[in-house]
């Protein structure tokens, strides 16, 4: 069994965003880049599944789409365990170009499981996952919180408005995970660290597609009023003022 | 051409989050002067569909089909695809739920459609087609061009108020055909929260952080949860720690809400944490450390111990309620 691991590279999620050009475009002085919190989540878990020998894992890749500047990002995850990669050569335009181009990858050497990230800390669209598998023509389950593989089927659980639901379902398939996939995402280790040295990033060119969306500028929100801080001897003037300021109570 | 909403039923009925999509539908049918269809899969209570029209929906299809119980993605997305293309739908609107988020992606493949994920108002034009939504987790927004002639949107939750309408919508229930084999998924359980107000509903959410302490201290914290009619949430560390169950984690990697209040007892408002909260019309924050950032994203906030504090404000509610 294979596995291929979609990874977007994104501002450390602590980062003060500012923007230039007009806002139009990212200032990316001083970002700290890093592999997107869902898709580490999906690495770590499919690492898990191919250190238990009854899975049968034979392989997992990471795929990314991005220019030689992402490398970094791309060379943690083989750290972290990935044992090759994929480097699609092109700025990631939006969701359906990014999508496309990784089809193009999965149709000429295709896998059995696919893991995304159910969204990514930029642009939080949770979108490429679902286009992908559409793209394919597989199934995908969005929001799993849990995968198994049990008898040679898979198992995951996706969380539902207000619970939970066990699902099984067949391979191919992509799986859209968010929190709970497992606990904390797995850190590189020395070793680790030296190994990836040698693995490869096979990088690819894109083929010519379109992208459907474009960001014509950014806005900041607008910022909050002062906090009004109420005296922590008189809560009853907290009620008075969500009953009768905010009114929302 | 029209505006097509895709309108999910929980057990048979629909609820608010659905007749703000199909207020949100209806404004947007007017910008563009068309009619807007909801889409319906499933069986549901009698009387629902009939609600939709009393929010500007002016047509209902139902569609029927026994097989469509559990959400296969596949399915339900080749179902919306065929209405959608017999009603020349240019405009598709999803919610940014779970089941949202799981369909809007596919469909917007199929019909090549620009997809706008978690907008909360209505396009700033629509030729050309330019929606605002959030990005970097609520740290910016970005005005987005929509290029394509179809679009999908998906609505944030609590973002868009309910318009009434004198309006009655025909309804049409029919069966599809679709693909044999197309359903893949097998749902073997399901395990539901009852009796309880979900956090993503609530319009009031009491959460607590690692301020509380120990998993103890939540008793009036509930307690003012409850006299508000509200949800009770929890930040990261608290969940990690045990003392809550992740299910009600707010935050980046937990459930992004937008509540109409939200309180914030013993939180420090960590990037990550505003990021899940930050769509709140009003944040009340109660922290010891005058200078946490929490106080930055509040509107109302008291310097001071959550476990002094919170009982004197349980029984200054339960004063005023008396009242």
């Amino acid at each position: 069994m294979k596995i291929l691991v979609c990874i977007s590279n994104v501002p450390d999620t602590t980062t003060k965003v500012k923007f230039v050009d007009g806002l139009k475009k990212l200032d990316e002085t001083g970002i700290q880049w890093v592999i997107n919190p869902w898709d580490e989540l999906s690495l770590t878990r499919a690492l898990e599944l191919k250190d238990d020998p009854a899975n049968g894992i034979e392989k997992i890749t990471v795929a990314h789409v991005g220019l030689v500047g992402s490398e970094p990002t791309i060379r943690k995850a083989l750290a972290i365990g990935a044992d090759d990669a994929i480097r699609i050569n092109a700025a990631p335009a939006d969701a359906y170009y990014v999508a496309c181009q990784l089809v193009d990858v999965i149709k000429a050497d295709p896998y059995d499981i696919i893991f995304c990230g159910i969204e990514s800390s930029d642009f939080n669209g949770s979108t490429v996952g679902g286009m992908l598998s559409e793209l394919l023509g597989i199934p995908s389950v969005s929001a799993v919180s849990s995968l198994s593989l049990e008898n040679g089927g898979i198992v995951m659980t996706r969380e539902i408005d207000g619970g939970k639901e066990t699902v099984t379902i067949s391979t191919p398939v992509v799986a859209i995970v968010q929190k709970g996939i497992t606990k904390e995402p797995r850190i590189p280790s020395m070793r680790g660290i030296m190994m990836a040295r040698s693995k490869p990033i096979n990088v690819s060119e894109p083929s010519a597609r379109d992208s459907l969306t474009e960001i014509v500028q950014y806005e900041m929100p607008k910022p909050r009023a002062a906090c009004k801080l109420v005296d922590p001897e008189n809560p009853a003037e907290l009620i008075n003022l969500l009953q009768n300021e905010a009114k929302v109570i | 051409m029209s505006v097509l909403t895709f309108v999910e039923n929980w057990d048979g009925k629909f609820k608010k989050l659905t007749f703000e999509l199909v207020s949100y539908s209806a404004k947007i049918a007017e910008m563009m002067n068309t009619t807007t269809t909801a889409v319906s899969i499933g069986k549901v209570e009698p009387g629902e569909l009939e609600k939709l029209g009393n929010y500007g929906i002016n047509k209902v299809i139902h569609i029927e089909n026994g097989d469509l119980i559990a959400l296969d993605n596949q399915a339900y997305t080749s179902v919306i695809y065929d209405i959608a293309t017999r009603e020349e739908a240019t405009v598709v609107v999803l919610a940014n739920n779970n089941t949202g988020k799981a369909l809007a992606p596919r469909i917007s493949v199929k019909l090549k459609a620009g997809i706008g994920a978690g907008v909360n108002k209505l396009p700033l034009s629509i030729d050309p087609f330019v929606v605002c939504r959030k990005v970097y987790s609520g740290r910016a927004f970005a005005d987005l061009t929509i290029k394509s002639p179809i679009r999908v949107l998906t609505l944030a939750q609590n973002s868009f108020e309910l318009i009434e309408a004198a309006n009655a919508a025909t309804i049409e229930t029919i069966t599809v055909d679709f693909e044999p084999g197309l359903i893949k998924t097998v749902v073997k359980d399901v395990e539901k929260q009852t009796g309880k107000i979900l956090l993503t509903d609530a319009e009031i959410v009491v959460s607590g952080g690692r301020g509380m302490k120990s998993a103890d201290n939540w008793g009036p914290l509930v307690e003012l949860a409850d006299l508000l009619g509200g949800a009770t949430a929890c930040s990261r560390p608290v969940s990690d720690e045990g003392w809550r169950p992740h299910a009600e984690h707010t935050g980046q990697t937990g459930k992004i809400i937008a509540p109409n209040l939200y309180f914030a007892i013993g939180i420090s408002g960590a990037t990550q944490h505003i990021a899940g909260v930050s769509s709140s019309k009003f944040i009340v924050a109660i922290n010891t450390d005058k200078d946490a950032p929490v106080f930055e994203a509040a509107q109302y906030g008291i310097v001071g111990d959550a476990s002094k504090i919170l009982p004197k404000l349980v029984e200054a509610l339960r004063e005023s309620k008396s009242k």
